[in-house]
């Protein structure tokens, strides 16, 4: 079934909520988006802010009980992954839709054989025979730059690096060649050159497969030279949604700035960092109006009072703010003092 | 080269040291860290164990100063020795050799009960704020510990002190009764640094203090840390995997690998300007938080893996991974050299006269004839 307006994949209103003994988490409320073919979707946040209970939700992987998808649509080529049956989403997920998790040793089995893990998508999903399923499985540990691989297949994970590790991973991911390859803080545990490594490897495979991607972290800096568009998630919220660019360059949200002014750059000299004051929320108990209001520097009366409109400031610029207007002002202002 | 002024314990010391001029608070003299792990004995070869002897060498012979007030940002790969350089130099991990002066005490070879009343002086930070705080304890006696144990302070003053020492860490003095499962990790680490500052100490090392962190938490330790030093002239060992936050606290910065230190210059200086190849690879690896910039940005992607601290390779421990690399370097074992005015590296591929590695005709190496 292919779509009319070229997006593999289209989130509406979802809602995801958890329900607890200190109360209701709505841990996603309300997200929508759209990823079109082909493109890098980046979901950044904090923690609790809701962005892995998002690919959770998109995967039908949350633990229900507690867990519990309240409402929403989650149309992917087409059809609702909802309103599938649970066999119906086994066949999508490993096949079409592909995970990569943050802590490889985990999602591993470590008394399998790296081969055998591999060569269990795609005699599952694609009926290859063993043979069959152990060249490819060998290819693919070639293309995500195993060097060996043929003498390194039958190792099991313990005896991989951490780097090696999330290759592996990567590896069966994309063994059956996914429409959707969602990551999820992929080199979060891995040190900064492995982590080019693999943020490299993600890039090359995107040009050769056209794979679309959903990059969820918490690192701007990953986010900045890997995405083309960008969601900002707060307290179980879409705070801003954007194209990268425009989103770094003119922010319409004081969250989304504060943020972006809160990471020390590496190739700029800096004074004192700015710094968000407060906590980050407790989502099972936010305050009414914008949850974001107790830290915020640009609060008014009625954002402790009002929940704040989603705000279109570009056709293809939101952010959910009473202020983002002015905000996004404020930015465009401050951009072009810093271009003078 | 700048030679230090004359001390009362670097009259021995042939070599000269990266660090600022000036006197140093933390002078660190050729200090080893070497964990044995068994192997090599006519016993091990009759149990079928390891035929050679295996040595964990994390830190193999770091000579640094620390000038007092300056942080120094201590930033490398896991497994490269910069936790155990740090512990090394509280001795809460023992030295193998070498020496660790603060003033004119070798903590290295102090007893105990001579270390313990120099241990005031000197505190630690740690990066787990979940595991370095005793659950059972309420947040006034965890930042009060320390004032009974070197008897500073007791009964009502003590109190006093520990709700000082609160608000100097931005939290409030109502907290004093209640215990760290009450408090997210931003708060816990303000806890840690509460009671690190409660002896008063010249110099902190701070083991990723921030790591575990969320980003807009991250900023507020950076900034209090930094507040805390002005005010009360500290001196900080910054140890850290995280290369943004090492050029944002940092006045000079030392990178670590695999037990040795490859270059030693200002923060600005080595970001703008790294010599070694693998300080190179390192800053160019740091994702830049500008989209723009990083669709220009060249960047310069390692090959292959940290080799295992277990015998490491020999000659420079960076040869397998190093795009640099030419056959005298996995034979000679780099020193670091002053290539320009406070700028130490250690590679042999460069040197004084031909500091650009860019530059150096191949398989050239300018680093051994000087």
């Amino acid at each position: 079934m292919s779509n009319s307006n070229g997006n593999l994949l289209e989130v509406r209103d979802l809602r995801t909520y958890f329900e607890l003994e200190e109360g209701t988490v709505k841990a996603v409320d309300g997200i929508s988006f759209q990823l079109q073919r082909g493109e890098t979707l980046g979901i950044v946040g904090e923690s609790g802010s809701g962005k892995s209970v998002t690919n959770l939700s998109i995967i039908r992987l949350i633990p229900s009980p507690p867990g519990k998808i309240v409402s929403g649509e989650i149309i992917f080529d087409g059809r609702d992954i909802l309103l599938l049956s649970e066999a119906e989403v086994r066949k999508i997920r490993g096949r079409r839709i592909a995970m990569i998790f943050q802590d490889p040793m985990t999602s591993l089995n470590p008394f399998m054989k790296i081969s055998k893990q591999l060569m269990e998508m795609t005699q599952l999903h694609l009926g290859y025979d063993s043979s069959r399923a152990y060249e490819h499985a060998i290819e693919m540990l070639e293309t995500v730059g195993i060097p060996d691989a043929r003498s390194r297949a039958d190792n099991y994970p313990h005896e991989f690096s951490g780097g090696m590790r999330q290759r592996v991973m990567i590896a069966m991911a994309l063994s059956c060649e996914p429409e959707l390859l969602i990551a999820d803080e992929p080199t979060t545990a891995l040190d900064v050159t492995i982590q080019a490594q693999i943020l490299e490897l993600i890039k090359e495979i995107k040009q050769q497969t056209g794979t679309s991607v959903i990059l969820i972290t918490h690192d701007l800096g990953v986010v900045a030279g890997m995405t083309d568009h960008l969601i900002v998630m707060y307290a179980g919220k879409v705070f801003e949604q954007a194209p990268t660019r425009e989103l770094f360059a003119v922010p319409a949200n004081p969250y989304t700035k504060g943020l972006l002014r809160s990471v020390p750059d590496p190739l700029v000299e800096q004074g004192a960092l700015y710094q968000i004051p407060g906590l980050p929320p407790d989502v099972a108990h936010l305050p009414p109006g914008c949850p974001f209001a107790p830290r915020c520097e640009r609060a008014e009366q009625i954002c402790r009072e009002e929940y704040p409109p989603f705000v279109e400031v570009t056709a293809d610029h939101h952010s959910l703010c009473h202020f983002a207007r002015e905000v996004y002002e404020s930015s465009l202002d401050e951009r072009k003092v810093n271009y003078k | 080269m700048s030679t230090q002024p004359a001390n009362s314990y670097n009259g021995s010391m042939a070599q000269p040291i990266p660090g600022r001029d000036g006197q140093p608070l933390i002078a660190i003299r050729d200090l080893k860290v070497h964990f044995n792990l068994g192997g090599g004995t006519a016993w091990d070869k009759l149990i079928g164990g390891s035929p050679v002897k295996r040595v964990v060498k994390a830190v193999d012979g770091v000579t640094l100063t620390i000038a007092r007030g300056e942080t120094l940002g201590l930033v490398g790969e896991s497994g490269c020795g910069k936790s155990t350089l740090g512990r090394a130099i509280l001795r809460l991990t023992e030295p193998t050799s070498g020496q660790v002066f603060y003033h004119d005490r070798d903590l290295a070879h102090l007893s105990g009960r001579e270390l313990r009343e120099q241990r005031r002086h000197l505190q630690i930070i740690f990066q787990d704020p979940y595991a370095s705080l005793n659950p059972r304890m309420t947040v006034g006696q965890i930042v009060g510990e320390p004032l009974e144990t070197f008897h500073l302070a007791r009964g009502e003053a003590a109190e006093r002190r520990v709700q000082e020492l609160l608000e100097i860490v931005g939290l409030s003095r109502r907290f004093i009764k209640r215990y760290p499962h009450e408090f997210s990790g931003g708060q816990r680490q303000r806890i840690g640094i509460a009671r690190a500052l409660a002896v008063d100490p010249d110099f902190i090392v701070a083991d990723e203090p921030i790591s575990a962190l969320d980003v807009s938490i991250q900023a507020q330790i950076m900034n209090l840390l930094e507040r805390l030093q002005r005010e009360k002239n500290l001196t900080y060992l910054f140890i850290s995997h995280d290369l943004r936050a090492i050029r944002h606290v940092s006045d000079r910065v030392a990178v670590m690998y695999l037990g040795k230190l490859v270059e030693v210059a200002d923060a600005t200086t080595i970001y703008r300007e790294p010599l070694m190849p693998y300080t190179k690879a390192l800053i160019s690896a740091v994702p830049v938080p500008d989209p723009e910039v990083e669709a220009r940005r060249q960047r310069i992607v390692l090959e292959g893996d940290v080799p295992s601290p277990i015998n490491p390779p020999p000659g420079c421990r960076f040869h397998t991974r190093c795009p640099f690399v030419v056959q005298a370097c996995k034979e000679v074992v780099p020193q670091l050299v002053e290539i320009k005015p406070n700028h130490w590296a250690a590679c042999i591929r460069i040197s004084p006269e031909q500091p650009d590695i860019e530059n150096v005709p191949p398989g050239d190496t300018p680093g051994l004839r000087s």
